[in-house]
């Protein structure tokens, strides 16, 4: 057949991106979209909501009070955090970034193990036995491959183990998201990425990081699911990734969940955010607080009221208080531990260092 | 016993650990269907199948970074990187994850994963297909560097290699992989990781090298025609070191050559020399000697000579070193 003035350009793929939202910032639900929770679950993810807010915030204080290093706050993004950590078990893999501490918490890492990381203590950073969260990558978006890999591994291994990373929006600037995504795409593992696109990398605004309109339509290109959910929407973030967990664990590969959401507060303690963004801005984000609309919600469904409202608000701060003084009687750490850990025994110029340090 | 090349002793090393130990995995770019660009994986796919001989995606950073994750997972990963000069993509991954895990997780995560790739000038090849990286590679602590320089060394290191707790840059001398051939055991064997060995004893002076220097240095000896007696060292390991062989060499001869082919400047023989200032001073009758590369980049083949240590450029280090 000849095609001589008549080659139409044919349609190859069509591509959607959807977006998945199931708690309105008025408390409204969509019962047909919610997962299937009951009401002690939701009261127990509540709970998390909250610790974790009440942690950020005694955190930050810790810090303007010198009792603390720098610290990463993470005040909008509870529910990105409570959402992803609930639906893995306790092997699963987690590589988190530098803004994860309430994963962490949710996670089961010691509260006073994270404030003694963040107080400069390395012991903070060692996983509870048996619970795989890895430490806290420093450098942005370099971890993304490390659930590859682990994802790798235990697709090879056979264990039934799921691997997960958490970046922000910057991140995926970066060649290494792309490589992460591409090897998990390629050999389907069970890997899930979890972007909170928190509109801001430090000062630059999403935009000037991508010119795709979402980060989720990022996994196209790799042939994996991508889909973003409303990041203050924690029914919808626990969904999500509660699917993404139980296709990864059917061997169908992996997912890039980008929860869209914002950070409340400054980048790190060393950062002032009212250089490069308006307080209506964050005004208007305040209004889709992901705990406030949860409360809404469950005020509606008679599952919280004034009282228990402020109980949790009080065991909150009870637990974090008691974590902070058990913090702060700590005895220092070993010296010597900075040689302890490099290698799996000294090597004799390490001996010979240590000598001439510690005698 | 049987009788290999460097590539060949690569091969059969990869081949005695994966058959020994399941959690070892071997991946990189051609390593499987095609068995590498320079056959090192050659039949082991075949042997072993596409789920622990796996070709990936040209990534080096991923492959690297994925090493990491699998490691850390219960996997022991052997990743080939096509050509040393490829792995600088791979840099951060190495410098701020693997050589830090066991220190940032105190212990409660490793990463014994092994980076082997063929590295080094002289085969007339293109851009950053000849480089010599070991000393930025042993500046990262937590990472070993092991360079081997004949096939026994080769495969009994690959086999340390793989089995070290931690992480371990295998760097393998391109130059030399098809032109030094030995007898070497079919069985099972090791040599361990940070231990020199001594090629040649001699009482009038040391003489240093590693990787594919180490032939350069024996064509040299030989030239020599016991005109002195030389003690040969072969470092195998860059990082940790056997600071003590060559420390009780330098006070047994006073005199001291160090040949590398990576440039001069923040050069391993550097470190060598600050080792032997520190314990063997008033033992050394000259000053150490240096024949490195020059600090310019690796230049294209017509150049390339100029670059390279060669027996010429030892010879007359050897009779500056012997004349002081």
């Amino acid at each position: 057949m000849s095609l001589e003035g008549n080659m139409p350009k044919k349609v190859l793929k069509e591509f959607k991106i959807e977006s998945l939202q199931i708690l309105g910032e008025d408390g409204s639900c969509d019962e047909s979209l919610m997962p299937k929770l009951s009401n002690d679950e939701i009261k127990r993810i509540y709970e998390k909501l909250v610790l974790i807010r009440v942690f950020d915030q005694k955190a930050f204080n810790m810090q303007r009070q010198g009792r603390l290093g720098t610290y990463i706050q993470f005040k909008g993004q509870e529910a990105c955090q409570v959402g992803t950590a609930l639906p893995l078990k306790d092997d699963d893999f987690i590589f988190p970034m530098y803004r994860n501490s309430g994963l962490l918490i949710v996670r089961n890492q010691p509260i006073v193990q994270i404030l003694q990381y963040w107080g400069g203590d390395e012991r903070g950073q060692k996983a509870p036995e048996g619970i795989n969260n890895f430490p806290i990558s420093i450098p942005v978006g370099t971890q993304s491959i490390h659930a590859s890999g682990a994802a790798w591994a235990a697709k090879l291994r056979g264990t039934n183990q799921v691997a997960c990373a958490w970046f922000g929006e910057g991140a995926t600037s970066k060649g290494d998201f792309h490589e992460a995504l591409n090897f998990a795409g390629v050999f389907n593992l069970p890997a899930i990425f979890i972007c909170e696109n928190n509109q801001f990398a430090i000062s630059v605004p999403r935009a000037k990081q991508t010119k795709s309109d979402t980060i989720a339509q990022k996994a196209i290109a790799y042939g994996i699911e991508g889909l973003q959910v409303d990041g203050m929407d924690i029914f919808a973030v626990y969904k999500a990734m509660k699917d993404a967990v139980e296709k990864a664990r059917a061997g169908n590969g992996p997912t890039l969940i980008e929860c869209f959401t914002y950070r409340m507060g400054d980048h790190s303690t060393s950062d002032d955010a009212s250089r490069y963004r308006s307080k209506e801005e964050v005004e208007m984000w305040i209004k889709k607080d992901p705990i406030e609309r949860l409360e809404k919600y469950m005020r509606k469904k008679g599952l919280l009221d004034d009282t228990y409202k402020a109980k949790v608000l009080a065991d909150s701060q009870d637990i974090v208080e008691r974590a902070v003084t058990e913090f702060e009687k700590l005895p220092a750490p070993e010296p010597k531990d900075i040689f302890n850990y490099v290698f799996a025994e000294l090597t004799p110029e390490q001996k010979e260092q240590m000598q001439d340090l510690f005698g | 016993m049987v009788i290999a090349n460097i590539v060949q002793a690569v091969n059969m090393g990869l081949k005695q650990e994966l058959a020994r130990d399941k959690k070892v995995i071997v991946l990189g770019e051609d390593v499987g269907v095609n068995g590498g660009v320079f056959r090192a994986t050659d039949g082991l796919q075949k042997e072993f199948g596409p789920d622990r001989v796996i070709d990936t995606p040209l990534a080096e950073l991923g492959i690297v970074g994925a090493s990491i994750g699998m490691a850390v997972n219960g996997l022991k990963p052997v990743a080939e990187i096509q050509f040393s000069g490829f792995m600088y993509a791979a840099f951060d991954q190495l410098l701020s994850h693997a050589g830090r895990i066991r220190m940032r997780s105190r212990g409660r995560f490793t990463c014994p994963m092994v980076v082997r790739t063929p590295y080094g000038g002289g085969i007339r090849a293109l851009e950053l297909h000849c480089e010599s990286g070991e000393s930025l590679f042993s500046h990262i602590p937590g990472i070993k560097m092991v360079i081997p320089s004949n096939p026994y060394d080769t495969k009994g290191l690959l086999a340390s290699a793989i089995r070290d707790p931690d992480p371990v840059i295998f760097y393998e001398p391109m130059r030399v992989y098809r032109a030094i051939k030995q007898d070497i055991p079919e069985n099972e064997y090791t040599v361990p990781l940070g231990k020199a060995n001594i090629v040649q004893e001699g009482d009038d002076l040391t003489l240093i090298a590693w990787g594919a220097m180490l032939k350069t240095c024996q064509d040299a000896v030989e030239k020599l025609n016991n005109k002195y007696g030389v003690e040969l060292i072969d470092m195998r390991t860059i990082n940790p070191y056997d600071a003590d062989m060559v420390i009780n060499s330098v006070k047994k001869t006073g005199r001291c050559i160090i040949v590398h082919e990576a440039i001069r400047t923040c050069g391993f023989a550097a470190e060598l020399i600050a080792a032997i200032n520190e314990k063997a001073l008033l033992s050394l009758e000259a000053p150490v000697v240096r024949v490195t590369a020059p600090d310019v980049p690796y230049p294209l083949a017509k150049l390339e000579n100029y670059f390279l240590p060669d027996v010429n450029r030892i010879l007359k280090g050897i009779e500056k070193v012997m004349s002081f």
